[in-house]
């Protein structure tokens, strides 16, 4: 048990390293820092002179452990563009989008595991089949239009929601929160449908298809053949057994949620670490990027570090060891 | 009790309904243990479904009455169905090991079952079920509760499945195939229960299962169907003792018995319809003996070990390595048959693994015929016993690649070990070779999926065959045919080995089969030999106390009865 959580850590610990070497390459060899620092009046001298005092002169591994050592002490460089901490710009932007990821993923799994259940229990029912086509659609339409559709209907022709931005925000100890006013919460509803409708139909047809596998099982007929209540039989014995299989992809689809929530962002003007990440390509804003790149990174070892964890939890011939 | 008459169970297709059961009629009285038997498709667990109201779907009772008690059970809805379900009719699985949920705690499942039918407070459900785990046979059952299925054996969970099944005091159990998936150690124990459960507590059983011997040993009446249809019934020793039906006497000669080796099956319809009047193979004969008389070849095993690496769990221990197999010594003369006997779990695929060189031994030597024969990575892809050893593989359904055509399964040995370079040859004897093991030639272009598992498991032993082989392993041929279908392989497999003078090593845990092919015998358990020697020896006076064991607790029949 103590053994697996330490090899999951130390695998992490690899990913994030990869990572930061590929921020890091991204950083010293996309275009050189040099020229896009200095202008056109700046002597080769000064350049020069700039270029040693930065320290790009010293060996390539040097460079490296001091750009990983930075961003161990929270020193993440600053922006070619607003010439701030880049630390500083993430930390503002980081709330939006985790805030926005969250309440996408809560609509998925709220409506997508009753949605499967239901769907994988009426195999033939109409009920299902409408469920089935409806997703079907969902995901088939980019979702910058499913944005630009919501937006139309509950923005523009009814009015009934806010079309742009976060709404009113409550600065709690650094961390800007919509969830403690009326309009956050109106103004998160249409973004977070917009991203959380690709991961809701994966999670419905996951839970539909690993449902009726185990509905087939032994344990299942054996449960019903004595007679369990038909409510404990479903949402006990067989959603547990579906668990394993849905929460791994829905921990992969986190971290893409976060990762790829760039385009609800621009679409409904969200201010979020897309948005900043798509300004930043603009002005090629290259210590932005490779920091994004490297928090998102963390999330996704996060998320799978707890999805991990999760199993443990979930399925205890993972924590007993077993006779044999 | 249980009274079943003129019960018929329609699957709609799209071809009209087809009949699964048709006008079936059985009594069982309290206490009484009511054997079904048939082979695959007779339609044995669709009775047991029928009556306890599982049938799957589309499925349907079309006809016929099913009372339990005064219950009218064709009469009630869905929820009446249900709540009886467990209170009174329950069930019990073939696989202890997939028939517990394995999230919960044997104890929730045990109360959850005992609460859905009696209102009673918690902990009086608890004391009822650590009490009938006791009377199970699992000690310290209070604490053992408390585990997960996982953390019992196989014998312990289908104890826990017995629990549960009367946990509610129900009247009649429908056990399908009980104690197929357990060694037969196991298996006698749970018989034993069910025949105590039967007597001290008057449940009766409707016992289904395809092995003869087991309804010998505990039925007080069986039933015997073939395709949907009931053949006889009555009391086991008239039924089967002294049958009455062509059915069931050629079913009683298929089974092979344990107390002595016959010298072929007495099969009524062996070479079928399917080869009358055709080629019976003579071109692949003359093939594959080459005009030669066969030289036979034999096989040496000397000290083998065989380890794999354990699951490491902790930085600072070294993770104990799992010896599947230690010291492995024994001889198979040139030309005979070798039969490995074992429990689960003892090794035997493990050896048949290792001589095929799919595993390397940790140390040992092997020769084939007085040539050294290397262990696993060792021996090269173009080393001549990668042909010279063949093997036939237990599931006759995953062991033919179900996209190719059977041709194209047959030609790969031919072509891979460059033995028949022009196609149309390699075709012809091919199709030769299919009627030499009993088939058709016209299955050539057909694919796997068109034939039954005995029909699938000729292909195999035509497969292995057209490698030329000198030795030919076989890992539980036939543990998954029915019985007439196995005597009919075993014949074959006797046929094929005395014509070309081929070297078997069978494998099985079927002793009963096995003393029926081999001539020496390995009974091996943990990785070790228990015990080697002729076979009439070993099986009428064993030397050690584990085969002794093993050959007391196989169910078999009284020998009168044939």
């Amino acid at each position: 048990m103590v053994y697996f959580i330490a090899k999951r850590l130390v695998q992490s610990l690899f990913v994030m390293l990869a990572v930061a070497f590929l921020a890091f390459s991204l950083f010293r060899f996309v275009g050189d820092p040099i020229t896009q620092m200095t202008g056109v009046e700046t002597s080769v001298e000064d350049q020069e002179r700039l270029r040693d005092e930065l320290g790009l002169n010293d060996p390539f591994a040097y460079q490296f452990a001091r750009f990983t050592g930075d961003m161990l002490q929270g020193d993440f460089g600053f922006s070619y563009r607003t010439r701030q901490p880049v630390a500083e710009m993430i930390a503002t932007r980081i709330p939006a989008t985790l805030e926005l990821g969250v309440v996408a993923l809560l609509i998925s799994l709220f409506v997508g595991i009753p949605a499967g259940v239901y769907t994988a229990l009426r195999p033939r029912g109409a009920a299902t089949q409408a469920i089935l086509m409806m997703t079907l659609v969902g995901v088939s339409i980019p979702t910058f239009v499913i944005g630009i559709i919501l937006i139309f209907f509950f923005g523009v022709q009814l009015g009934w929601l806010p079309t742009f931005g976060r709404g009113g925000t409550v600065n709690l100890g650094g961390w800007d929160t919509s969830f403690l006013t009326v309009d956050g919460w109106r103004a998160i509803i249409l973004p977070a449908i917009t991203l959380g409708v690709y991961q809701l139909t994966l999670t419905m047809r996951l839970v539909r298809a690993e449902m009726m596998d185990v509905m087939q099982s032994d344990y299942i007929r054996f449960a019903t053949a004595r007679g369990v209540p038909m409510g404990r039989l479903y949402f006990k014995h067989a959603l547990a057994n579906t668990m394993v299989p849905v929460i791994t992809i829905i921990g992969l689809q986190f971290g893409g949620v976060i990762a790829f929530s760039i385009v609800t962002e621009s679409v409904f003007q969200w201010p979020g670490m897309g948005l900043l990440f798509l300004e930043s390509i603009r002005f090629v804003d290259i210590p932005v990027m490779g920091v994004y790149l490297v928090v998102i990174a963390f999330f996704f070892v996060l998320v799978n570090l707890i999805v991990d964890l999760l199993y443990v939890a979930i399925d205890p011939r993972l924590r007993i060891r077993d006779v044999s | 009790m249980l009274k079943v008459d003129h019960l018929t169970v329609k699957f709609p297709s799209r071809f009209g309904d087809v009949t699964a059961v048709e006008n079936m009629s059985m009594h069982i009285g309290p206490g009484e243990i009511h054997g079904l038997v048939g082979e695959s498709g007779a339609g044995k667990s669709t009775v047991g479904a029928a009556i306890i109201g599982l049938l799957q779907s589309p499925g349907f009772v079309s006809d016929g009455t099913m009372t339990l008690g005064e219950t009218d059970l064709r009469s009630i809805d869905r929820f009446e169905a249900h709540a009886l379900r467990g209170k009174r009719i329950s069930m019990i699985f073939q696989d202890p090991q997939t028939s517990l949920n394995p999230l919960m705690r044997i104890e929730d499942q045990l109360i959850e079952t005992i609460l859905a039918h009696e209102d009673m407070p918690t902990s009086a459900a608890q004391k009822r079920a650590v009490d009938l785990l006791e009377e199970m046979g699992i000690e310290g059952a209070s604490a053992r509760m408390q585990s997960y299925p996982h953390q019992f054996s196989g014998g312990m969970r289908q104890r826990v499945v017995i629990a549960l099944a009367l946990c509610t005091n129900p009247e009649l159990i429908i056990a399908d195939e009980p104690t197929t998936a357990l060694d037969v150690a196991v298996q006698s124990q749970v018989l034993e229960l069910i025949r105590r459960l039967a007597d001290v507590r008057k449940v009766s059983f409707m016992l289904i299962t395809h092995d003869i011997g087991v309804i010998a040993q505990i039925a007080d009446t069986v039933t015997v169907m073939r395709r949907g249809k009931l053949i006889e019934n009555g009391p086991t020793a008239r039924v089967l003792g002294h049958p009455e039906h062509d059915y069931t006497k050629q079913l009683m000669a298929a089974v092979p018995p344990l107390d002595r080796k016959i010298a072929r099956f007495q099969v009524p319809d062996e070479d079928g319809p399917a080869t009358a009047g055709k080629s019976k193979g003579d071109a692949a004969e003359a093939w594959l003996l080459g005009g030669k008389k066969p030289v036979p070849v034999g096989l040496t095993l000397d000290a083998i070990n065989v380890a794999f690496p354990g699951v490491r769990t902790s930085f600072w221990q070294k993770p104990k390595p799992f010896v599947a197999l230690s010291d492995i010594s024994f001889d198979v003369t040139a030309g005979s048959v070798t039969g490995i006997v074992g429990e689960s779990g003892s090794g035997k695929s493990t050896l048949a693994k290792t001589l095929t060189g799919l595993i390397k031994p940790e140390s040992g030597t092997m020769t084939l015929g007085g040539s050294d024969l290397p262990g696993g990575k060792a021996r090269s892809r173009h080393h001549p016993s990668r042909q010279l050893i063949q093997m036939v593989f237990q599931d006759p359904f995953s062991s033919l690649n179900s996209r190719h055509k059977i041709g194209a399964i047959l030609a790969e040995p031919l072509w891979l070990y460059g033995l028949v370079e022009d196609k149309e040859e390699r075709r012809a004897l091919c199709a030769d070779m299919l009627a030499l093991v009993g088939m058709a030639p016209e299955a050539i272009d057909k694919y796997p999926h068109q034939f039954s598992g005995g029909q699938r498991q000729r292909i195999a032993v035509a497969r292995a065959l057209l490698a030329r082989p000198k030795v030919l392993i076989c890992d539980e041929p036939t543990s998954a045919l029915d019985v007439s279908i196995q005597a009919q392989l075993l014949n074959l497999l006797k046929d094929l080995q005395s014509a070309f003078g081929l070297t078997v090593i069978f494998i099985s845990h079927n002793l009963s089969v096995v003393r029926q092919m081999a001539d020496d015998v390995v009974v091996l358990r943990h990785g070790r030999i228990q015990e080697t020697g002729p076979s009439e020896r070993v099986y009428q006076s064993p030397q050690a106390d584990y085969t002794q064991r093993l050959l007391a607790l196989t169910p078999t029949m009284p020998s009168d009865w044939r």
